[in-house]
């Protein structure tokens, strides 16, 4: 029922407004004086040299793929582990099938070294 | 809870679970053998083609509903389902040198091609729409990547990333079509719907009517239906050649498989609503990939724009409706498999590394330097353009006769003239290669055994069906017999 | 009750969904469209469709949210500054047929009349067995092959991922 998910709503409200809240305030209530060291990004002390906006190498874009299509699978077994005392060993072979054929992907995946973090 | 366990029935899934194990193998195959050992990825997916063919002759003639009625394994889906998996064959027997002399032989792509055949088959088969789908999204998805196989060339990047956006865009357009007929009728069975609309007293729901226009562009779209065509000429050009062959015939005749199930059944109560609409884009389709035909000069884009005017003459089929025009439909696709494919490997032969001899020109006098390669050239394009006595000439008069026997003169017409200016642009390549001067020294071009192969089995198809049609004919009309 | 909730909700996904496709900065668009998935999840919450939006949050939230960060930094779109060169009539018939589109699936839905046969589960018998329990009951027995093949379109998506992106093949 719907309405048993109104405290997460509250929960996300009363969220929302601590974040909002603690930004408004530092902005009303602190003081404002402005130097060029503190406009610098934070990087542990030490001149940051170029810009922050490099490109991203492309193993990254692997890895994000690579994490959705298993995110699927698990997405998959949340159902399955509802019920799978209902379904016996039919349920049992089901998801053994549909989890081997994922894991000829892994192991593909892992042969290619697309898991490697070259 | 009490779970009624489902009866499985894996014999009538036979060719689909076949080929998906050779997928599978092909995949391992290509990743635990050494680099320099590609040969048994190709060899294991032919092999998985042949089983998979064995399979659909076994279940031919025995209709049947399985998985819950997830797939009808009928003589119609069967049909198709040969059909792509004769395309597949044939795409991977012309493969094997191309990829070879790119440079990018690698066992992935026979694993693509069979995971997209696996797709087609799903489509042809599938009697829910959800079962359509996912067949839809796994050929699709196969082939984005393979139409940037080539991953070097930004063409074939270009033709991966335009077909992957619109490709995506097509499918929310079909997935909502399946949701606002899910709400109007309350099922995704196309037989339930069926049902429903035979029973149903009000039919002009604006849902179901929504839903069946979302379908038309959806499947429109995988056909390459004009005004859903842009993408073609661009997809068809840059994607590796042999992909292109895989996929002018195998996705088209995979959607029509599903195009012609969900719309000439399921939805055939709603006819007098979508005929008229598919009249006008058949005219559509047909004429404009003629007339942009004409203006090409790249060979690639020449075939994608008469892939186009193709589907236009399909659809013709669909217009009609009739018995004649279903089986008109497959004796078409059949033949068109074994033209167009036989068109492509031609150009593969011809073409070199880097995308070169893709221009008609540089065709000039192929006629005397490679006879053999000038004439079947020839035979398949006098096929595509309709000149007796090839397969080609015999598919259009079935489907123009189709449509005038259920009344529609104008559109057969229509379609005879546009026949008639396709002739123009196919003999001008036959011109070209017997009648001008070489523009060009010839590189030399190379016959590896597996395309010699191919391009037989394509000859042999289009002058077999060409000469004597009748025993393809009665195949054809066989298959739509128990439909549903 | 259900409509309390509903319509701000709804604002929310149609104002945050229209901030996507306005903000000049791609990464402001994407944060945009997570508030979409979010509040989307609501809706679905609001239509007794739990599963439903604990997967909106896991799949499309998670998951598919770091997908578009990640690309956005693989393009580095900053630098692309410059305007694609438009024909002027393209930005004009867009908004005419969206604006058609609109206008017609809008209608659609606001007739809202479902003529279909209804299904047997009641908002009351889910709620007796369990969303997620409803859902896993269908799925694993009537639409078994759907889910199988649903291995399969992963599978391959996972090859085409790696043979689009992998440096060496």
């Amino acid at each position: 029922m719907p309405i048993d998910y109104i405290p997460i709503l509250a929960f996300l409200i009363f969220a929302l407004m601590f974040a909002v809240g603690t930004i408004a305030m530092s902005s009303i209530v602190g003081t404002k004086k402005t130097t060029p060291e503190k406009m610098m990004p934070y990087e542990c002390g030490v001149d940051p040299i170029g810009s922050a906006r490099r490109r991203f190498p492309v193993k990254f874009f692997i890895i994000a793929v690579l994490f959705i299509i298993f995110d699927i699978e698990a997405v998959f077994l949340y159902p399955w582990a509802v019920i799978f005392k209902d379904l016996k060993v039919f349920g049992f072979i089901e998801m053994g099938i549909f989890i081997l054929i994922l894991f000829v992907g892994l192991i593909y995946a892992w042969k290619k070294g697309a898991l490697e973090w070259e | 809870m009490d779970l009624a366990i489902p009866s499985i029935d894996i014999a009538s899934l036979g060719p689909e679970l076949i080929l998906s194990i050779a997928a599978i193998l092909v995949l391992m195959v290509s990743v635990f053998l050494p680099k320099e050992r590609k040969d048994p990825a190709c060899y294991l997916s032919l092999l998985g083609i042949l089983f998979a063919l064995a399979s659909s002759v076994t279940l031919w003639g025995k209709p049947k509903y399985a998985f819950n009625n997830m797939i009808y394994v009928d003589n119609f889906g069967l049909f198709f389902n040969m059909v792509v998996l004769i395309t597949a064959g044939i795409a991977i027997l012309m493969s094997i040198n191309y990829l070879k002399e790119e440079g990018m032989s690698h066992g992935e792509f026979f694993a693509l091609i069979l995971f997209a055949t696996v797709g087609m088959m799903f489509m042809a088969i599938g009697s829910n729409l959800i079962t359509i789908f996912l067949g839809l999204e796994t050929m699709s998805i196969s082939i984005y990547v393979l139409a940037g196989f080539l991953r070097e060339r930004d063409r074939s990047n270009e033709s991966a990333l335009k077909y992957l956006l619109l490709g995506a865009f097509s499918s929310a357009f079909l997935l909502y079509g399946i949701a606002f007929i899910y709400g109007a009728t309350g099922t995704t069975d196309l037989k339930g719907i069926s049902v429903f609309l035979s029973e149903a007293t009000y039919l002009n729901d604006p849902m179901l009517l929504a839903g069946t226009g979302l379908l038309l562009v959806g499947f429109g779209f995988k056909i390459a239906a004009v005004p859903f065509h842009m993408w073609t000429p661009d997809v068809y050009e840059g994607a590796p050649t042999s992909v292109t062959a895989f996929m002018s015939v195998g996705v088209k005749a995979a959607a029509f498989a599903a195009f012609v199930r969900v719309f000439s059944y399921s939805l055939w109560n709603l006819q007098p609503d979508w005929v008229l609409l598919m009249w006008i884009l058949a005219v559509l389709t047909m004429t404009l990939g003629n007339i942009a035909a004409i203006a090409q000069t790249n060979i690639k884009r020449m075939l994608a724009y008469s892939s186009i005017a193709h589907a236009g003459y399909i659809m013709v089929g669909m217009v009609a409706s009739s018995e004649l025009g279903i089986s008109s439909i497959l004796f078409y696709m059949l033949a068109y498999a074994f033209m167009n494919l036989g068109a492509f490997g031609v150009i593969i032969v011809f073409e070199r590394k880097g995308e070169k001899n893709l221009d008609i020109e540089d065709y000039s006098g192929m006629g005397f330097k490679y006879p053999a390669l000038a004439l079947l050239m020839s035979i398949f394009l006098f096929s595509l353009a309709g000149i007796p006595p090839t397969a080609g000439f015999v598919g259009k008069f079935y489907i123009f006769g189709a449509a005038v026997k259920e009344g529609y003169i104008w559109l057969a017409i229509i379609g005879v003239m546009n026949s008639l200016v396709s002739v123009y642009y196919y003999l001008r390549v036959t011109v070209v290669m017997y009648m001008n001067e070489p523009v060009k020294e010839f590189t030399g071009i190379t016959w590896s055994p597996s395309m010699v192969i191919a391009l037989i089995i394509a000859v042999i198809g289009t002058l077999l069906i060409g000469i004597l049609p009748s025993p393809y004919l009665d195949l054809a009309k066989q298959s739509i017999l128990l439909m549903m | 009750m259900t409509a309390f909730f509903f319509f701000p909700i709804a604002i929310v996904v149609l104002i945050s969904a229209s901030l996507v496709i306005f903000f000049r900065n791609p990464v402001h668009s994407a944060l945009s469209l997570l508030l979409t998935f979010f509040s989307l999840a609501g809706l679905y919450i609001l239509l007794n469709a739990q599963f439903v939006a604990a997967i909106q949050v896991i799949v499309y939230a998670g998951a598919i949210m770091v997908l578009f960060l990640f690309v956005i930094m693989l393009l580095n779109l900053d630098k692309v500054k410059k305007e694609r060169e438009r024909h002027p009539l393209q930005k004009a018939f867009g908004i005419l047929i969206a604006s058609l589109l609109l206008v017609v699936l809008g209608s659609v839905i606001a007739s809202g009349i479902l003529y279909g046969t209804k299904g047997i589960y009641t908002v009351e018998k889910v709620a007796a067995i369990g969303n997620t329990k409803a859902i896993a009951g269908l799925l694993f027995t009537d639409w078994i092959l759907p889910f199988e093949i649903t291995s399969i379109l992963l599978l391959a998506a996972i090859v085409g991922a790696i043979v689009l992106s992998k440096k060496e093949l």
